[in-house]
C-alpha cells in the first residue's frame, strides 16, 4: 500500500474543506472496498480523511418520509424498525450483500459509491477505461460473464455491484449531497449512478469535494408485497449474477403500482421501466409476469458469455414477482 | 491442561502422543511460541491425531500471556497515535497510517491467534470483535481504532476456562487444520449477540416481525456464517458447535470411523 496521511474530521464542513485541500485526499468510512482497492493498488489516494466520526448516521422518520444517515451501518440500517417495518425491501437487499462482519463496518454512503469488482478494474496488469482512462476495456473480448447486458459502451462493460442500490432504485429513494461550496442538493437515485458511456472513470454524478449525507425514501405502500431475489454462483457472500427489487401494490388482483429494478446486469441498478409498464394496470397473473419480463430482456444486449443472464434474469424477475405477491415470506 | 485434553478427546492416543501432549502444557506454561512446537511437531512425524492436537493447541493461544512486541519500526511514515483497547487492556501505540488493525495486532502485539488468510475481505480468518460488533481486522485501518475495544480469540477464555464456543468447536470437531478457526469462534460468538438482538438475516423468512430474540435454524446458522470459509470444509462440525452453545442443549459429538479395515487407512508415500 502507498503511503498517506490519515486525518479525522469532527464535522461535515471540515471533512469537504480538508479533502477539497489536497490533491489525492478521499473520505473514508468503513473502508471495506477502498483498504481492499488501496492494497491492490487500483486506488492510490495520497491522504484519508476519516468521516466515521460525523454525525450522519440516524435513521429518523420525518413528514412521512424516512431519511438514513450516510454513515450508519448497513447492518443498522437492515435492522432499523423503521427500514424492516416499512422498506422489508431495503433490508433483505442490504442483508443480501457482504457477510455479516462487512455489514457491520460498511456505511450506506460508502455502499452506494463503491467501485465495480470487474476484474480487469482491479488487475492493474489488465487495460481498463474506469481505472486508467483511455487504456482499453479487458472484458469487452474478454472473460465477460459476470458483465453488463444493459447500457454498456464500448469503453465499459462493469456491473455496479450493490445489492442495497438496486433497492433504493426501487423505492425511488433521493441521495442528500452537500458540495464543495457548502450548498446542499438532493439527487433522485435514478440519477445518481451513471451509464459508463465514454467516461467510465466516472460511477456517479459526485464532484470533488462532494459529501453524501443522507438518502431520503419516500413513502410508499410496497411493504406488504416486495422482495429482494438475488441470483449468485453460492448460496452466500457472492455478487449477483443477476438480481431483482420487486414491489407491489395491488388493488384485488389489479396492480396499481408496480417498481422493478435489476443488480448485476449494468452499470447502475437498471429500472426496468418496459417490464413496469406492461404491468401497471394489468392482473397479478403468472402469464402476465413472464409476458412483461419477457418484454424487458428482449432490450438486453448480451456480451460473448452473459448470454445466459437474458434467460436467468427473465426467470428472476417473474419469481421475485411472485414473491413480492406472498409478502416476501415463502422462500420456494 | 493435558488432562482437560484427555477429557475432550475420546479416541486412544499412542504414547509418543501422549509424551507430546504432555510436552503441550509444558510448552505453553513456558510461553513458548506456537511456531517452535509446530516445527518440533513436524520433524517428529507424528500421526494425524497428534497433528489434530496441534490444531487445537490453536484454541489455547489465550492462555499464554502476550507482550508487546518490541519491534516498532524506527521511523513511521506518517505516523499516527492511536489508544485503543485490546482484550480489557489499554494500548498506546504509534503506528504507521497504513498499518491494518490485523497487523498491529499480530506485528505489534503479539497476538497471532486472528490469522492473515486472504488480506482482503474474503475469508473473514481475521474477524474480531469491535465494540461489540465482528468486523474484519485487514479491512480495518488501527487508525480508525482510536477509543474503541477490541476483543481477539485471545481474549475470550476466562483465564483458564474457555469461552463455551472455543469448548464447543472442540467437542464437534469444528476445523481440521484450524486456520480459520479463531476467525471462526469470534464470528459465530458475536453473531449469537446479533441473534440475541433480534436482528435478521437474508434467510429470515419474515423480516417485518422483530423478534426479541431469534431461533436459529442450521438454514440460519450457514448464512450468518458465510463470511468465513473453512478450505478444510468443517462446515457440519462447526454449524452443530454453534447449534449447540445457541440452543443450550448438549448436542453428542459425532463418532467419526473409517470404512474399511486397517490396510485401507494406511496410505503409504
Amino acid at each position: 500500500m502507498r503511503p498517506f496521511k490519515y486525518v479525522r474530521a469532527v464535522e461535515p464542513a471540515a471533512a469537504v474543506k480538508a479533502v477539497t485541500a489536497e490533491h489525492g485526499a478521499v473520505f473514508v468510512a468503513g473502508g471495506t472496498n477502498l483498504l481492499d482497492l488501496m492494497k491492490e493498488d487500483v486506488a492510490r489516494p495520497t491522504q484519508l480523511v476519516d468521516i466515521s466520526g460525523l454525525r450522519l448516521s440516524q435513521i429518523r422518520s420525518a413528514g412521512g418520509r424516512v431519511s438514513i444517515g450516510a454513515l450508519a451501518t448497513n447492518t443498522d440500517t437492515a435492522n432499523h424498525p423503521l427500514i424492516r417495518q416499512n422498506y422489508p425491501l431495503l433490508t433483505q437487499a442490504i442483508l443480501a450483500g457482504a457477510s455479516g462482519q462487512i455489514r457491520n463496518m460498511a456505511t450506506n454512503g460508502g455502499n452506494l459509491n463503491q467501485r465495480t469488482r470487474c476484474p480487469y478494474f482491479y488487475d492493474v496488469s489488465m487495460p481498463c477505461n474506469k481505472r486508467e482512462p483511455n487504456s482499453g476495456c479487458g472484458a469487452l473480448k474478454g472473460v465477460n460473464r459476470n458483465h453488463a447486458i444493459f447500457g454498456w459502451s464500448q469503453k465499459c462493460v462493469a456491473v455496479f455491484p450493490s445489492d442495497m442500490a438496486v433497492a433504493l432504485a426501487a423505492l425511488d429513494a433521493v441521495v442528500k449531497i452537500q458540495g464543495a461550496d457548502g450548498k446542499v442538493r438532493s439527487i433522485p437515485i435514478a440519477d445518481y449512478h451513471r451509464l459508463p458511456g465514454d467516461e467510465p472513470q466516472k460511477d456517479n454524478i459526485l464532484r470533488p469535494g462532494d459529501l453524501v449525507e443522507e438518502i431520503g425514501l419516500p413513502k410508499n405502500n410496497f411493504a406488504d408485497r416486495s422482495y429482494y431475489l438475488k441470483v449468485r454462483d453460492r448460496a452466500s457472500y457472492a455478487f449477483a449474477l443477476v438480481s431483482v427489487a420487486a414491489a407491489l401494490e395491488t388493488k384485488g388482483n389489479t396492480i396499481s403500482d408496480v417498481r422493478l429494478a435489476m443488480g448485476g446486469v449494468a452499470h447502475k441498478p437498471w429500472r426496468a421501466a418496459e417490464a413496469e409498464k406492461l404491468l401497471k394496470g394489468s392482473a397479478a397473473t403468472e402469464a402476465n409476469f413472464v409476458q412483461a419480463a419477457e418484454a424487458e430482456m428482449k432490450l438486453a444486449r448480451p456480451l460473448e458469455h452473459n448470454r445466459f443472464k437474458i434467460e436467468l434474469g427473465k426467470r428472476a424477475i417473474v419469481r421475485a414477482l411472485q414473491m413480492a405477491m406472498r409478502g416476501g415470506r415463502d422462500r420456494v | 491442561m493435558a488432562e482437560e485434553f484427555d477429557e475432550l478427546l475420546d479416541f486412544e492416543l499412542t504414547d509418543e502422543e501422549k509424551e507430546l501432549l504432555d510436552g503441550l502444557a509444558e510448552l505453553t506454561e513456558l510461553g513458548e511460541s506456537r511456531r517452535r512446537f509446530l516445527s518440533q511437531a513436524a520433524a517428529m512425524g507424528l500421526g494425524a491425531a497428534a497433528i489434530n492436537l496441534i490444531a487445537q493447541e490453536q484454541l489455547f493461544a489465550g492462555l499464554r500471556a502476550a507482550d508487546e512486541l518490541d519491534i516498532a519500526p524506527i521511523a513511521e511514515e506518517n505516523a499516527v497515535a492511536v489508544k485503543f483497547k485490546v482484550n480489557g487492556v489499554e494500548k498506546s501505540l504509534t503506528l504507521d497510517s497504513r498499518m491494518t488493525l490485523l497487523d498491529a495486532l499480530r506485528e505489534r502485539l503479539g497476538l497471532t491467534g486472528s490469522k492473515k488468510g486472504c488480506d482482503h475481505g474474503q475469508c473473514g480468518a481475521c474477524t474480531v470483535i469491535v465494540d461489540g460488533r465482528r468486523v474484519l481486522s485487514c479491512l480495518t485501518l488501527s487508525a480508525q481504532c482510536e477509543g474503541k475495544s477490541v476483543t481477539t480469540i485471545e481474549g475470550l477464555a476466562a483465564g483458564q476456562k474457555l469461552h463455551p464456543m472455543q469448548s464447543a468447536f472442540l467437542k464437534h470437531d469444528g476445523f481440521q487444520c484450524g486456520f480459520c478457526t479463531p476467525g471462526q469462534i469470534c464470528s459465530a460468538v458475536a453473531m449469537m449477540d446479533e441473534a440475541r438482538n433480534g436482528e435478521a438475516s437474508y434467510v429470515t423468512p419474515d423480516v417485518r416481525n422483530r423478534p426479541r430474540a431469534m431461533q436459529l435454524s442450521d438454514e440460519e446458522i450457514r448464512e450468518r456464517m458465510s463470511g468465513n470459509l473453512c478450505r478444510c470444509g468443517a462446515y457440519p462440525n462447526i454449524v452443530t458447535a454453534i447449534r449447540e452453545v445457541h440452543t443450550g442443549k448438549p448436542v453428542d459429538a459425532v463418532a467419526w470411523t473409517f470404512v474399511g479395515g486397517k490396510e485401507d487407512t494406511d496410505a503409504s508415500i
